[in-house]
């Protein structure tokens, strides 16, 4: 009686052996092609148009519907740690800080004062804002402005887990990007300037 | 014959060469060389030894009988005393072949951290993948900043300090000098000594990323007096350009996206991310190494380096037909 118990469990066991190991072989094969780098975008991805500028729904006349940009690199691994380099190299840091905000605004809240939008992330960037974002347009490739856009967006998880950065390549100031709970983008209850 | 001339041929011209370990230029590298060769000629007699002596031993005709094979009694024999004589002896002679190369290692070792009181110091830092020069002065004001080749004076050792901004690099001159990691964090250094002037070449010996394979670096030795007048030189700020191309081509440069990450001397552009341009015309490769610095190429630099050397930082960057000639006009004036 107890052998055919044992009989059944080391068949379970065996299935459960055999189960594993096709897994494991599947997974293998999934690891060799996870993303592709892309070092250049030929035709260079366009930029957004001044459209995007739009960050209320008040408007006259009838509403506008915007078309929804989508960004290049959200799901990047690589384009996003290049945002990265670019947000320190850039001194992204030197008003926004690691993300916390001081002279700037915070980056890794809720809150977004011209949109969390990828196409409104990018005219912040590009077009600059008032009360003293500068305009990167001229100073960055469109490339290189929607890798920052990116990493923006994974400083409040607004990406997907897989592209964001798991550690930081120097002392790290506050928990990386892929274990930062992910947020609800809101407007900014106060407008710019006021606090 | 024929064959057998032409490869001793090649293996001869492979002996020099501006990157090449066995041609030295200095003497640290001579020393390193010369302890190289007793290695190799001593290792080679004993390795020849060796092949002889167990080729006797495996097809000399035994001598032996069956009662040799299965004593009864182990009682050493002539024989038997004289094979151990024969290995303690070889045994006693490793040992002091060994003894011999290791003080001599260490007399080669001494040699090279000889640290002179007085020296030029030069600051390498390493970046993926491309290499910052620092020629420091007591001076700070005569500091001069400068990338992707390294100048030295022949005849006295320099002090090379080697840093890292971003991952493990190794700098490794193999005409003048062994390998040296360049490590975040954390500053080594080493001394070059070069003989005669002459032109060398430098790699990253440690691989460092995509583009580890071409991030090279041109070492040139002058002869003291030029590289006095070098030092001069290069100290000089960034030229101002005279024709009218030339001027709107400093315009793209400051307006554009290029002195973001690239710094002018003496002009407003502090960028810091990419080498100095000062003095980029003057420069015998651009891309650290990568391709000769003829217009052609600094063209396709600009516009589409990633095509050249993929994943490096420099972004493509798409300028007008007119902008982009008046680009290269500006940084063919900067010599």
């Amino acid at each position: 009686m107890s052998s055919r118990f044992e009989r059944g469990a080391w068949r379970v066991r065996r299935d459960a052996t055999r189960t594993t190991r096709h897994a494991l072989l599947l997974l293998t094969l999934t690891a060799c092609e996870r993303e592709n780098r892309r070092f250049s975008e030929n035709p260079p991805t366009a930029a957004p148009t001044a459209s995007a500028l739009v960050v209320s729904q008040l408007q006259p006349g009838p509403a506008v519907v915007e078309p929804k940009i989508e960004a290049p690199y959200d799901d990047n691994a690589w384009a996003v740690s290049e945002g990265k380099a670019l947000f320190n190299a850039m001194n992204c840091s030197g008003c926004h800080f690691q993300g916390g905000g001081g002279i700037g605004p915070a980056l890794m809240d809720e809150e977004w004062i011209y949109g969390s939008d990828p196409q409104q992330i990018f005219a912040s960037i590009a077009e600059g804002r008032p009360n003293g974002m500068p305009a990167w347009k001229y100073k960055l490739g469109t490339q290189q402005i929607w890798e920052l856009v990116s990493y923006v967006r994974s400083l409040s998880s607004l990406n997907p887990k897989g592209a964001r950065g798991g550690r930081d390549d120097h002392m790290m100031v506050k928990p990386p990007e892929a274990s930062t709970p992910q947020t609800k983008p809101k407007m900014a209850s106060t407008p710019p300037g006021d606090d | 014959m024929g064959v057998a001339s032409s490869i001793m041929g090649s293996a001869l011209a492979s002996c020099s060469g501006p990157q090449n370990v066995l041609d030295p230029a200095g003497p640290p590298n001579r020393s390193i060389n010369h302890l190289f060769w007793a290695m190799l000629v001593v290792a080679a007699i004993i390795w020849a030894a060796v092949v002889v002596a167990a080729l006797w031993a495996a097809l000399s005709r035994r001598r032996r009988t069956r009662e040799d094979l299965e004593p009864i009694v182990d009682v050493p024999n002539e024989e038997q005393r004289r094979h151990v004589g024969i290995v303690t002896g070889l045994v006693g002679a490793t040992v002091v072949t060994l003894l011999i190369f290791l003080v001599y290692d260490f007399t080669v070792g001494r040699a090279l951290a000889e640290r002179p009181s007085r020296s030029l110091t030069i600051e390498v830092i390493g970046h993926q993948w491309w290499w910052e020069v620092h020629y420091i002065d007591p001076d700070p004001s005569k500091l001069l900043v400068d990338a992707n080749e390294l100048h030295i004076p022949a005849g006295e050792p320099v002090q090379v300090k080697l840093k890292s901004q971003d991952v493990i690099h190794s700098f490794w001159v193999p005409n003048i000098i062994g390998k040296r990691d360049l490590i975040p964090g954390y500053t080594s250094s080493l001394f070059l000594h070069a003989d005669k002037p002459g032109v060398y070449r430098a790699q990253c010996a440690e691989f460092c990323g995509l583009e580890h394979a071409k991030m090279a670096l041109p070492v040139i030795v002058h002869s003291r007096a030029d590289f006095a007048a070098w030092l001069a030189e290069a100290r000089s700020p960034a030229a101002e350009p005279n024709d009218s191309s030339a001027k709107e081509g400093k315009k793209v440069f400051l307006a554009g996206a290029c002195s973001s990450c690239h710094a002018l001397t003496g002009v407003e552009a502090y960028g810091t991310i990419g080498p100095n341009l000062t003095h980029i015309a003057s420069r015998r490769t651009i891309a650290a190494g990568t391709l000769p610095n003829t217009r052609g190429n600094l063209g396709g630099w600009i516009v589409d380096p990633q095509s050249i050397k993929p994943g490096a930082r420099m972004p493509s960057n798409q300028l007008a037909a007119k902008d982009l000639r008046n680009l290269i006009d500006y940084l063919e004036t900067l010599k």
